[in-house]
């Protein structure tokens, strides 16, 4: 089995005559939690689709090596079934109805949700709704998470709280993540490596290290200072001093 | 006062049972042969777009006829009785039904047949666990709608096509210049109508529907 879970190798995709990617190479190891965050377009979520061999690319080479499961952006649960029938999604495989059970139980009481378990998704609130989301996708025996912007429809203090909960659940069901989000906040926040995609065609212009252990505090100097990095090379702040942007940027 | 007189009379001598029966059963048969026909044309047709675009404009076309226009071709093919009025029904309710169906398939979000293949749903499953319980909001409200047209449609396909049912008790009741009787047909065609979207309105009740009448 490959040391790295997921490797891009000089991977290109275009979709017609737009270039989304062009050789871009891209490796991520295990238990590693790395956030992809660019401007509008560039392609997160193409790349979470490489990923995931919902995509092929064009020319190179993506591999996955391990079970992977994905939060989508949009609101994914089935609003037919109940929060135990969607979280028991993740236990397809499992043929031990005793077994299912227990690990739902399990589930259940991870995320709070116990006295929801047959609730409809419509009864829930948003913040409920994608913990659900988090717990079909960590429930089982898969190692890898690819998240798709899945706080971007809360406000912003239900998004706060829910970085905490996927950090919580995270300690008791470690994964390899990759999370693609447009909140630099949520990336430094969470992640252990951030990498900056440039306007398409994308290419990776910078990578952050955060050597912090989660859950990180918003305020702290640490994460302060990596927003302040992402911001300037996205190109929204220059030496600690705000850019004028312009409103076509 | 006449009208009540006239229920009395009709329920003795047992006339009015027999329409109420004659009507339901047509109903229910032309009815019954356009949901079991009609929902998997539209669950086809919403899943292959080719085959969409080819028949869309038939559909459109028959959706617009009026079913009343069948008549002649009812009665020249099927002659008087049970068979022209149940054909009669079947062609006012098959085709909404179909556009309904297609309709609801076409608006199911990509995301849950994602989410399907993620975890590993078969072909059967897909359509069984996805489609189906997707579309279900959407076809139980065109059931309502289709159900009141299918016996509406009875009620005037019996008064030329018939010689039972409660549209043949009217149009009697006409030719005999009973007022209370038509009366009489009018009030009871009126209540089953309500009874009808009554029951199918339980459906909407199915705690797995809920979602698609409450958010």
């Amino acid at each position: 089995m490959n040391d790295k879970p997921l490797v891009i190798n000089d991977a290109s995709l275009s979709f017609g005559s737009i270039a989304v990617f062009q050789h871009l190479s891209l490796e991520i190891d295990r238990g590693e939690f790395v956030a992809v965050v660019g401007p509008s377009g560039c392609g997160k979520t193409t790349l979470l689709n490489l990923f995931s061999q919902f995509l092929k690319p064009s020319a190179g080479r993506v591999v996955c090596s391990e079970r992977l499961r994905m939060v989508y952006q949009t609101d994914s649960l089935f609003p037919w079934q109940t929060v135990s029938e969607n979280i028991v999604l993740g236990l397809r495989h499992l043929k031990d109805q005793a077994e299912r059970e227990r690990q739902l139980g399990e589930m259940l009481r991870l995320i709070k949700l116990e006295s929801f378990a047959e609730h409809y998704p419509h009864q829930l609130s948003g913040g409920m709704r994608q913990r659900v989301e988090l717990a079909r996708a960590l429930i089982g025996d898969s190692d890898i998470l690819l998240l798709d912007e899945p706080f971007s429809s809360l406000d912003y203090l239900t998004r706060i709280r829910m970085r905490n909960e996927l950090a919580r659940m995270l300690v008791q069901l470690p994964r390899t993540v990759v999370l693609v989000t447009h909140d630099i906040e949520e990336a430094a926040q969470l992640a252990d490596r951030i990498i900056v995609l440039s306007d398409r065609p994308t290419r990776i212009c910078a990578e952050f290290e955060v050597d912090l252990p989660r859950p990180r505090e918003l305020t702290h100097p640490v994460v302060v200072t990596t927003v302040h990095k992402i911001l300037a090379e996205l190109g929204f702040e220059h030496n600690g001093k705000r850019v004028m942007v312009s409103p076509t940027a | 006062m006449a009208v009540i007189h006239g229920f009395g009379e009709e329920l003795r001598s047992g006339r009015m049972i027999d329409d109420i029966v004659a009507s339901l059963f047509r109903v229910t048969t032309g009815f019954g042969l356009a949901v079991f026909t009609g929902i998997p044309v539209g669950l086809w047709l919403g899943n292959h777009v080719r085959a969409r675009a080819a028949f869309l404009p038939l559909i459109n076309f028959f959706r617009s006829l009026s079913p009343l226009a069948w008549i002649p071709f009812a009665i020249l093919w099927f002659g008087i009785g049970d068979l022209p009025t149940v054909f009669l029904i079947f062609m006012a309710s098959f085709f909404p039904l179909v556009l309904a169906t297609i309709a609801a398939v076409a608006n199911i979000p990509s995301v849950y047949f994602r989410v399907a293949r993620d975890y590993g749903f078969s072909n059967s499953e897909m359509l069984m666990n996805v489609t189906l319980p997707a579309i279900a909001p959407q076809v139980i409200t065109a059931l309502r709608v289709t159900a009141g047209l299918a016996w509406l449609v009875v009620v005037a396909a019996e008064m030329i096509a018939g010689r039972a049912g409660l549209g043949f008790a009217i149009w009697d009741a006409r030719n005999g210049l009973r007022m209370d009787l038509l009366v009489c047909g009018m009030i009871v065609i009126g209540i089953i109508g309500i009874v009808l979207d009554r029951i199918l309105l339980q459906l909407t009740k199915i705690p797995s529907v809920r979602w698609g009448y409450e958010r």
